[in-house]
């Protein structure tokens, strides 16, 4: 790993009085697919949501591609190319696929792919037959190819993809991960945090465990399939 | 015929004016969830800047671009009241920008006030539009034809721009999800910035285009702002087509109501909307709203009974209290005999608001019923101080018993202009039924029993009812079914689902505000010795929000010190100066700033969060 594309030093967040986050540390290196394992609650939505900002009580040094966003606000950190795809999608179901995508769309970036809607429908073919049709009006895959597809028209460095396995059909799991085979394939950094370690084997390169807001274990993708011990503890239900 | 057919139009010509002013205020609300009272305010300076620009310059130009110029200038305005005060509150409680935006409207009533003077200002005739044309043999104003054409020709513009503009597609996905849109690399600051300009600009708008057809005067800002809030809700919060339909609705109301049912135009207008959203809860192009995300509100704390330090000082409080009269004199007691009647007021507000989630703009309603009680009783029936006193809650719970149970069916904006329509209902019923309330003049000679009439005697009584009141109250919200009011408020779905008929605790909720009101409503009428239908006109329900929302909604001491506070400075204030207007807003504007989340809700957090550490550890 060369120099990181995003460093978390020392994150710590709140909800409340509740205390999520506790010293999460992460580096995730340009070009890379590292995956954030863990189980429900663990606190995998936590730590993107505190990246990008949107976690109002947040402690801790991040940085992403030499800026520091400890302090940044959600739509500044966009901007510096990095990208969040949430959990729950959150389609705008009011808008048509067309306008979601308008809502991502940010200036080309220099060292990182330049994404149009006719090069993203080369990416989700389904997403080219309703151009016109409003969000709510999408099924849970369709949707979760939107909300990627909004990310890209950022043209991003990196995203950060919540659960993109979660609650879809096996084809439209495997065709995502093949979507996410091929953003990589053009240079795309992305970390995704799982609860699937099938899924997360398939694509990623590393990973991090997380557990009630700690990480245990870092390693690559194929050290964690191998170490039975730590899956039991963190991993498996 | 032809009488009818151009009253018919000039309904229309009015029509285009609300529905300016409606569509900007919708506009608002939809992005930024702001309830911005101060819209009618930027009606008014819209109104007295074209004026001036016309008066000052003169001509053709002067005039029509005297209307850009105040459209233009309202947006500016609205954008320095979005990047002083509003930016600072999209955090806060909900409502609470409410309360920075009523500080502004009085703000801007004193300014006007300084700069254009209290009489009414008759502005020029437009240029190039003064005649009439001939209509079925009625003469009609070319002026109004052209409004009568403009309100269309901006709803097709705002269409437009909503629909095919990339502004226009951000603004509808902020008005869906703000935290996505912020997150995908839109700076929501200054989309919601631009928002206000755009929805003040059409207010201000509004307000230069009506110049030629009414009197610039100082009461077009609270006026037009109830009016424009009936428009958007009765058309549907968000929908534009749907405020230009209600906008034509209610032009046609106002235009036709004088003449068929002149003794109940007051309130024909709220009664309309009443039936629509009994009959269409969301207006009537609304959709059901769906719940807004990343509103950036973090879940309602849980209450936490009175600690022990908590409850000496409130005994310390009650101490005070007691003792006061010892030094105080009539003056000061005939205050705080008032203060202590309003702690009732806010507690009972509260009560609906707080813990039951439910908000409205039309308290004074069932305060006025109680104080009518007291009144009528005295006037028609000779019946004593204790009989009214006991008739008040009743006839208070009675109302709220009655407009609770369609009330309870909404929930939001819409469930508190409901309750703003049958305010207004009750106001005019009081104002014009002349034989049995007074009307205007309303009841004299309302004094309290012989034994309780000294001040400090009644200052006691006062003192016993209202503690007892509260105490009342914050007993029911830590009973069952305070912790089932609050269930019903934070999940309502699986509430229902444990068993729960959430729409009945909201009515017995609001039931019990109405009650509780009414007895405060009661205490104020003896204690006033007369009664009159300002009692429960809207700025008294606009009080009642206030000391709520300074005091902090979900804080129970809350309506306790906001109360006081609001009170204690309008009463002190208006003696020290005439621009009280200008000070009390500068005062909340200034609260809002430096507590938002209330006083007591600050307070709170300034000596909660030491205990709740030691809870904790």
């Amino acid at each position: 790993m060369t120099s990181p594309l995003l460093t978390v030093n020392g994150l710590n967040s709140f909800y409340g009085r509740a205390h999520i986050l506790a010293d999460v540390d992460l580096q995730v290196g340009a070009g890379e697919v590292v995956a954030l394992m863990g189980r429900n609650g663990a606190g995998k939505s936590t730590t993107f949501r505190s990246i990008m900002g949107l976690v109002e009580q947040r402690r801790g040094a991040l940085s992403f591609g030499g800026a520091d966003i400890s302090t940044a606000e959600p739509f500044e950190i966009a901007r510096l190319g990095l990208g969040y795809v949430p959990e729950d999608r959150r389609i705008f179901t009011e808008l048509t696929v067309m306008e979601n995508l308008e809502v991502g769309r940010q200036p080309a970036r220099a060292g990182s792919p330049t994404w149009t809607p006719e090069r993203l429908f080369d990416l989700f073919p389904n997403l080219a037959e309703m151009r016109d049709r409003p969000g709510g009006r999408m099924s849970g895959g369709e949707q979760q190819m939107l909300t990627i597809a909004r990310t890209l028209m950022g043209n991003p460095r990196m995203i950060l993809l919540d659960e993109p396995s979660e609650g879809l059909a096996p084809r439209i799991v495997e065709m995502m991960a093949n979507a996410i085979v091929a953003l990589k394939s053009q240079g795309l950094t992305v970390m995704l945090c799982e609860q699937n370690l099938h899924f997360a084997a398939l694509v990623s390169d590393r990973a991090y465990v997380i557990e009630k807001g700690r990480i245990r274990y870092q390693g690559t993708m194929a050290a964690l399939q191998a170490d039975d011990e730590v899956r039991r503890a963190y991993l498996t239900m | 015929m032809g009488f009818y057919v151009t009253q018919f139009m000039s309904g229309l010509a009015q029509a285009a004016t609300l529905f300016l002013v409606a569509s900007g205020l919708s506009i608002i609300f939809g992005v930024t969830r702001i309830v911005n009272f101060a819209h009618g305010s930027f009606y008014m300076l819209g109104a007295y800047m074209a004026y001036t620009v016309s008066d000052v310059v003169g001509g053709f130009a002067g005039f029509w671009g005297g209307i850009v110029a105040a459209a233009l200038a309202a947006g500016v305005i609205g954008v320095v009241m979005e990047m002083v005060l509003l930016r600072r509150l999209y955090r806060s409680p909900e409502l609470f920008q409410l309360l920075a935006t009523f500080g502004v409207v009085l703000v801007i009533q004193d300014l006007a006030l300084t700069i254009w003077g209290p009489e009414d200002l008759l502005g020029p005739r437009a240029p190039g539009l003064e005649g009439r044309v001939r209509i079925l043999g009625q003469a009609f104003p070319q002026y109004d034809v052209f409004l009568i054409v403009l309100g269309p020709v901006v709803l097709a513009l705002l269409l437009l721009l909503f629909k095919w503009t990339r502004w226009g597609t951000l603004v509808r996905a902020a008005t869906q999800d703000r935290e996505m849109t912020g997150a995908l690399g839109v700076n929501e600051r200054r989309l919601f910035t631009s928002v206000l300009f755009v929805g003040c600009a059409l207010a201000g708008l509004g307000g230069a285009l009506q110049v030629p057809r009414e009197a610039v005067n100082l009461q077009m800002d609270v006026s037009m702002v109830v009016e424009a809030f009936v428009v958007v809700v009765v058309g549907g919060m968000g929908s534009l087509m749907g405020a230009f339909l209600a906008a034509l609705l209610i032009g046609q109301l106002q235009a036709f109501g004088i003449l068929i049912f002149p003794q109940i135009t007051l309130v024909l207008v709220f009664l309309v909307m009443a039936v629509v959203l009994v009959v269409r809860p969301y207006g009537l192009l609304g959709k059901p709203p769906a719940a807004a995300r990343g509103a950036a509100h973090a879940p309602e704390a849980p209450l936490r009974p009175a600690g022990l330090p908590a409850k000496l000082f409130g005994v310390a409080v009650l101490a005070v209290l007691l003792l006061l009269p010892v030094v105080a004199g009539q003056y000061a007691l005939v205050v705080l005999t008032e203060t202590l009647v309003l702690v009732l007021f806010a507690a009972s507000l509260h009560f609906m608001m707080g813990p039951g989630g439910m908000v409205s703009f039309g308290h004074a309603a069932y305060f006025g019923l109680g104080a009518y009680a007291a009144g009528l009783l005295t006037k028609h029936m000779d019946g004593g101080m204790l009989a009214g006193l006991v008739t008040a809650p009743v006839l208070g719970g009675l109302g709220a018993l009655l407009f609770g149970w369609f009330c309870v069916r909404l929930s939001g904006v819409y469930l508190a202009m409901l309750t703003l329509a049958f305010a207004q209902i009750v106001w005019s019923v009081a104002f014009q039924w002349t034989a049995v309330t007074g009307g205007d003049n309303g009841i004299l000679g309302v004094w309290p029993a012989p034994w309780a009439s000294a001040k400090w005697v009644y200052y006691y009584l006062t003192l016993a009812v209202v503690t007892g009141a509260v105490l009342m109250l914050r007993r029911a919200i830590f009973a069952p079914f305070g912790y089932a009011m609050r269930a019903g408020r934070d999940s309502p779905l699986r509430s229902e689902a444990i068993g729960m008929d959430v729409r009945r605790l909201q009515w017995l909720a609001f039931t019990a505000a109405g009650a509780m009101a009414g007895l405060a409503g009661g205490l104020y009428a003896y204690a006033k010795g007369s009664v009159f239908p300002t009692f429960l006109s809207v700025p008294a329900s606009v009080d009642a929000l206030v000391m709520v929302l300074m005091g902090g909604v979900q804080t129970i001491a809350g309506p306790l010190v906001g109360a006081a506070v609001f009170h204690g400075l309008e009463t002190e204030v208006v003696r020290y100066t005439d621009f009280w207007r200008l000070i009390l807003g500068g005062i909340i504007i200034l609260l809002v700033l430096a507590f938002p989340k209330g006083i007591a809700g600050a307070a709170d957090a300034w000596f909660g969060s030491g205990r709740s550490a030691e809870g904790r550890a």
